[in-house]
């Protein structure tokens, strides 16, 4: 060792931070995710853009025979999946406590609240008097909500892999980023559609 | 010869280095060590730099001559198409990811990438996606002829009306591509901002490191702006839904914005990887240490977030505004003046320095040479009146083949080169190196040099015929891309004769300062035994300062007296 004496603690402290870093794979894993959410974002804002500009720009907005979307059960399915979210915490508080069944009954809880939205949505898609090729407003409209829509069911499925782990004797003891990260992506797509709300149906 | 004893034949055949492949099969598997994903990356993309090279010879070809008379304008068309998407979706992207994940855990002190399963998948996305590209030679009606761009409405054009068309299968490919890419992001981001050795501050790090994760942002916030725009465009071309058919009420120019949104900043993607192996290169082929090493990267973190707003500049004769040509106007030539600052530390690195002309050394200073060339173009075609004046000719094309041939190739050849022997553990035949580099930087000049005065007389892009007043530069330019094709073959040779009978190369053949030039040649599996202490800045050349803590300090770099 030819540092001198006044190196020596910091390179001490490196050290133990070395051994920490390279075994920080959840953390790396959360970092990783949440960077990948930024990202996806960028999409979702591409989608809200053209939607605003097709919408701004366009003289006869609604195909022939349309006025407009009825917002009372888009409302409903808007409030079920916004509470999801409040619901996924509470499961996420149950499995810090190490209390496994409290969080399965609550995480089933917000994938019921998550096809509840899916179904709603599927009822409201086969009423409507549009379709995807309806002009600027059908194609957007089933754009944004179809897309949206794909990423409920994935955070759905990635639910019911969390939901699956939680049965494998002490998945969870070994640490929870799964849960964490499949949490934060159903916030973001809360999050989205809340957006899409304001855009699609309020916005009319 | 015939009665050789077997044991000579046996001793004959060298022994595996450490860490080397024990054999050439683990480049067919699905490998997560970094250093065999960077090594799949890099020969991957330049066969398709020959694929798209062959591209370039037969639009050449038929340029000689002022009529369309080598290949049908449909197939011109496909191959003028088909270069770009080549060259810069599997050619240009794939081998700096390669580059960036061979080098950037061993400059950081890192065992692997953040994520190596996704890494591997990420890798193995780049061949389905250039098979679906190839395959759409296959496809009815031929692969896409609408250009790199694929500018509705032209690209919505499906004269054979059969769902599976060449169009179609680019989206697919270049949406492939560009997941891939952004799983690369992720992961590079993760990698650098989390795996980083003890001691390994942020302004410790090599520039390229610095490089990579600002390029990597930049996909980060760029490709999915594309994958939405090309999303759409896929919806419209199959399903028939109108958002840029103008016919059906659609808007073609959102999906210019789309575009160039994600494929301006990516010229920086390309381009900011190479300013780092300009960094890395030229300090230790001139023995001084990096000029200004804090605002080289700070400048590059500048030219990320100015990058995000300059891209309404290829659209100068859409239609757009003028309050929008003016804005994007200043926004372009803006990114000037970090660049013009890295030009300048660059030539403050070199002066005074002693000069090894090696051959990465000549390939680095060939590709400065011609970016500034590109970037006074650059600035020319960033000013409204010019650009509207020349928009779509062949100045234009002139320009951008400067920056990639001229700066972002030549650079990666020069980036291959230096680390070739610490990649394979080989030394590769320096005169050969010598003569690819004297090929390649006479062809490129010849080659693209005529492009700006045919620009600046009139010439389209993308013509297969052409005026006969236009014939004399034409002419010289094909000379120039058939030389180019003939200066790959040296470079082939080199490598692969390298390779495999090279001579045996030191860990640091350069004396090189870095982490990565500590570790055997090649670089044994999980890299190093025992994770580095950084305790210095990089580029310590002439200050005979250890980098690392530790034993590892016995590595000091000395300069002879």
């Amino acid at each position: 060792m030819e540092s001198s004496l006044d190196q020596a603690p910091a390179i001490a402290h490196a050290h133990a931070h070395a051994a920490e870093h390279t075994h920080d794979e959840a953390g790396n894993a959360l970092f990783g995710f949440i960077v990948f959410l930024l990202s996806e974002s960028v999409i979702f804002l591409s989608f809200f853009v053209s939607y605003f500009l097709y919408k701004i720009t366009t003289s006869d907005w609604y195909p022939d025979g349309v006025t407009g979307l009825a917002t009372r059960e888009p409302l409903i399915n808007t409030i079920v999946l916004v509470s999801s979210s409040f619901v996924i915490f509470i499961a996420e508080r149950f499995l810090h406590k190490r209390n496994l069944w409290g969080f399965r009954v609550f995480w089933l809880l917000t994938m019921a609240m998550g096809a509840y939205f899916l179904l709603g949505q599927a009822k409201e898609w086969s009423e409507l008097p549009f379709g995807f090729t309806s002009g600027l407003f059908g194609g957007t409209f089933y754009l944004l909500t179809g897309f949206h829509g794909l990423h409920v069911l994935t955070g759905i499925l990635l639910q019911g892999l969390m939901l699956i782990r939680s049965f494998i004797p002490g998945n969870y003891d070994k640490g929870t980023v799964g849960v964490e990260e499949t949490s934060l992506f159903w916030h973001f797509v809360d999050v989205i559609w809340i957006v899409l709300f304001i855009l699609l149906y309020v916005w009319q | 010869m015939t009665n050789v004893p077997i044991e000579a034949i046996a001793n004959r055949t060298p022994q595996p280095l450490p860490g080397a492949p024990d054999n050439w099969k683990r480049f067919f598997t699905f490998s997560t060590d970094h250093k065999v994903i960077g090594i799949q990356y890099l020969v991957t993309s330049f066969t398709f730099f020959l694929v798209g090279g062959f591209f370039a010879m037969i639009i050449r070809g038929e340029l000689v001559t002022p009529e369309a008379d080598l290949v049908d304008r449909t197939i011109y068309n496909a191959m003028f198409t088909m270069h770009g998407t080549v060259m810069l979706f599997l050619w240009m992207f794939p081998s700096l990811v390669g580059l960036a994940n061979y080098l950037v855990p061993l400059m950081i002190g890192a065992r692997d990438m953040a994520f190596p399963r996704l890494n591997a998948i990420a890798f193995w996305m780049v061949p389905v996606a250039a098979i679906l590209l190839m395959a759409s030679f296959f496809a009815p009606g031929g692969p896409s002829q609408s250009g790199w761009w694929a500018y509705p409405p032209v690209s919505l054009q499906n004269p054979t009306g059969k769902l599976l068309n060449g169009q179609f299968l680019w989206l697919l490919a270049v949406a492939i591509s560009g997941v891939s890419s952004i799983m690369g992001a992720v992961n590079f981001v993760t990698t650098i901002a989390k795996m980083r050795a003890p001691g390994m501050t942020l302004f410790r790090m090599p520039i390229y490191v610095w490089t990579v994760l600002s390029a990597q942002i930049i996909q980060l916030y760029g490709l999915p702006a594309l994958t939405a725009g090309a999303v759409m465009l896929l919806m419209d071309l199959t399903f028939g839904t109108s958002f840029f058919d103008p016919a059906k009420g659609g808007n073609p120019v959102l999906y210019q914005h789309f575009f160039w949104f994600y494929s301006h900043p990516a010229v920086y993607v390309i381009i900011l990887p190479i300013f780092g192996i300009f960094s890395e290169i030229f300090p230790v082929f001139a023995r001084k240490p990096l000029f200004g090493y804090k605002i080289v990267a700070i400048s590059s973190m500048t030219i990320t977030f100015v990058s995000g707003i300059v891209w309404v500049h290829h659209m100068f004769a859409s239609g757009t505004p003028p309050w929008m040509r003016i804005f994007f106007m200043f926004t372009t030539v803006f990114v000037a003046v970090p660049t013009g600052v890295k030009v300048f530390a660059w030539v403050a690195t070199l002066w005074g320095g002693k000069l090894r002309l090696t051959t990465p050394m000549l390939f680095a200073l060939g590709a400065l040479i011609m970016f500034v060339f590109a970037g006074i173009t650059g600035i020319m075609l960033a000013t409204v009146p010019i650009d509207i004046h020349v928009n779509n000719t062949y100045f234009v094309v002139g320009h951008f083949h400067y920056v990639l041939f001229g700066t972002a190739t030549m650079g990666m050849f020069a980036a291959i080169y230096h680390w070739f022997p610490k990649m394979t553990g080989r030394m590769y035949n320096e005169g050969l190196g010598q003569l690819h580099f004297w090929l390649t930087f006479v062809g490129t000049n010849l080659n693209f040099l005529p492009m700006h005065p045919l620009g600046l007389m009139g010439m389209p892009r993308r013509v297969a015929s052409y005026d006969p007043e236009f014939a004399f530069w034409n002419v010289l330019a094909s000379i120039g891309g058939f030389l180019l094709g003939m200066a790959t073959l040296p470079f082939i040779l080199n490598m692969v004769g390298s390779w495999v009978q090279g001579k045996k190369a030191p860990d640091n053949p350069w004396r090189a300062i870095g982490l990565e030039w500590m570790v055997s040649s090649p670089p044994p599996v999980e890299n190093f035994e025992e994770i580095p202490v950084v305790v210095a800045e990089p580029y310590g050349y002439g200050k005979n300062e250890p980098l690392v803590a530790g034993d590892r300090a016995a590595d000091l770099v000395t300069e002879p007296s």
